[in-house]
């Protein structure tokens, strides 16, 4: 009976697992396969080791472009957050009026793909003839160079900030809908007011929500592509091939034809991505359990 | 509910989320604005505001007629690749959510351990070597290029057996079976009813990670007749801010195909917010 049972189960996860591996595991595998190798005009495909992680871990340009994501993700990822907290717990507290379009007029944005966002924000943001410089010059002020190269990461940010502010309000937000009610009722009892009960009952429920949104984050920090991509074509002199790890990869793999760097760099980035959501998992279950 | 909690609703709260609405409504609003210009009130009106000029049939038309009528087809490009690997995805996923929290087999931990550490594997390190792999098997340049990549979902997974633990009784599964009932008759008539909102939450989740897929289809396809519509807009920018003569004026274009291809997506998330609210709320409380 078990046996069977242990059977049926399998079949119930092989499909899943075969394209796994196929899309997933393959794939990665390969990407690690190639990275050891280096192809030479004179003498073919070699074998080199681990050389091409060496180049990358030297490489200034892989490394002004890991610098910049970090930098972005330190400045725009605690604002998103933030920001999504608090519009989780004010739609939460029940004292708005107008909450259900508030909730969906802030979450709408989710639903609009990076590449539209970007061609939109890219318009706003136009020195001649975009809305912002419009107002700017109505009011006598000089239009802020918002594609410039002291502005554009932060241009970028507000990007993505615009994008997933309402993914992660909705997130938070579901999670405070599931905490159990006996939790404000033992709060209520204890004589806690509204931000009382936000700060020590809320907070830390959504503990567990809060690290799914960091660690997507993160992830979505570190692979940026889309946003800049687009903004390269507005502003060519500011965003170069490398201004992200990610565009360095594709433009080693498409335009360098240098297959086996750019599989090595998309490794590493990986494995970067994976070792910072691990370090930031174990620091925030440390700290749980004191 | 307490009888004694009247909640008093503030003004000062809803004014400060109403500004901050502004700013997430703002550029749709620009958007809707920008799709009924012409070119020359594109560039010389106020953005914000409508201009003399009506132009959004005359947009549409041209939409749906120039350069061969491709628009329509990119549209029709990414509902297909979206919904196939959307479906997919959901039904992979809710098979194996299933079967990883109903089953004790060897090596079930082991096995959903690997795929949870998946998750942070990120999809566009991915992408170039699938690509090298794709190009070798003739895959490159097919819809299949976009919708394998799409089918594997290790959050949905994780996600589907959150919601198998707690929405599915063993209590139900063992009557099932003393009736009689195979394990797979069980799983479509049963569970996969109690697992629907989990369903519909993966479904739409990777309806709009399909949908918005720039890197992949970018890398993948150069033929565009296949071109979703997020890199056939992206390349028609391209053109518009290359210069305006020689691509011929295909910025109202980019401006009214933005608009129209985020009407269903909009739609789809406001018709099913009562599934993917509550699936959510799942995946996001465990742990």
């Amino acid at each position: 009976m078990n046996a069977r049972r242990a059977r049926v189960g399998y079949l119930f996860v092989a499909p899943f697992l075969i394209v796994f591996v196929a899309m997933l595991v393959v794939p990665l595998a390969y990407a690690g396969y190639l990275s050891l190798f280096r192809e030479q005009l004179i003498g073919g495909t070699t074998f080199v080791g681990l050389d091409n992680y060496v180049r990358a871990l030297t490489d200034e340009r892989l490394l002004g472009g890991v610098l910049r994501v970090a930098e972005f993700f330190l400045i725009q990822v605690p604002i998103m957050l933030l920001l999504g907290l608090f519009f989780a717990l004010a739609l939460d507290s029940g004292v708005l009026w107008l909450s259900r379009f508030i909730r969906l007029g802030v979450f709408v944005p989710y639903a609009v793909p990076s590449v539209i966002a970007a061609l939109m924000w890219g318009y706003l943001y136009g020195p001649e003839f975009g809305p912002i410089a419009q107002l700017a010059g109505a009011l006598g002020l000089p239009a802020p160079n918002l594609l410039g190269d002291d502005l554009m990461l932060g241009s970028l940010a507000n990007i993505v900030t615009w994008e997933f502010t309402g993914y992660n309000m909705i997130i938070l937000y579901a999670a405070l809908r599931a905490v159990p009610s006996e939790l404000y009722e033992a709060a209520a009892v204890d004589g806690a007011g509204t931000w009382r009960t936000a700060w020590s009952v809320k907070i830390p429920a959504l503990r567990p929500a809060l690290l799914l949104a960091l660690i997507f984050s993160i992830i979505g920090s570190f692979q940026l592509f889309n946003e800049p991509q687009l903004m390269q074509r507005l502003a060519p002199n500011v965003i170069d091939s490398a201004y992200t790890p990610n565009l360095y990869a594709y433009s080693l793999a498409f335009t360098s034809q240098d297959v086996n760097y750019a599989a090595a760099v998309s490794f590493l980035l990986g494995l970067a991505i994976v070792v910072v959501s691990y370090t930031v998992q174990l620091a925030v279950n440390r700290r749980r359990t004191p | 509910m307490t009888s004694g909690r009247i909640r008093r609703r503030s003004p000062v709260l809803t004014l400060a989320m109403l500004a901050f609405l502004v700013y997430f409504l703002l550029p749709l609003f620009w958007l809707v604005v920008a799709s009924t210009k012409t070119t020359g009130d594109l560039f010389g009106s106020f953005g914000l505001w409508f201009a003399d000029d009506f132009s959004l049939p005359e947009n549409l038309r041209r939409l749906f007629t120039e350069q061969d009528a491709v628009y329509g087809r990119w549209l029709l490009n990414t509902a297909i690749y979206a919904l196939v690997s959307a479906g997919g995805a959901a039904l992979l996923a809710a098979l194996g959510g299933y079967g990883f929290a109903k089953f004790p087999f060897r090596g079930n931990k082991a096995l959903f351990g690997m795929v949870l550490g998946a998750i942070m594997v990120p999809s566009t390190a991915l992408a170039i070597p699938t690509y090298l792999i794709f190009a070798q098997v003739g895959l490159v340049n097919t819809p299949w290029a976009i919708i394998l990549p799409s089918l594997v979902n290790p959050f949905g997974l994780y996600l589907m057996r959150v919601y198998a633990q707690e929405a599915v009784p063993d209590s139900l599964l063992e009557a099932a079976r003393i009736d009689g009932a195979g394990e797979f008759r069980i799983f479509r008539q049963v569970v996969l009813r109690l697992l629907a909102p989990g369903f519909v939450t993966v479904l739409l989740f990777t309806l709009v990670a399909t949908w918005n897929n720039y890197f992949l289809p970018l890398i993948m396809l150069n033929n565009p007749s296949l071109y979703p519509v997020t890199v056939g807009l992206a390349n028609w920018a391209a053109s518009a801010s290359a210069g305006g003569g020689a691509a011929g004026d295909v910025l109202p274009l980019v401006v009214t195909g933005s608009l129209l291809s985020i009407i269903p997506l909009v739609a789809a998330f406001l018709m099913l917010q009562r599934y993917w609210q509550n699936g959510l709320a799942a995946g996001s409380v465990k742990q």
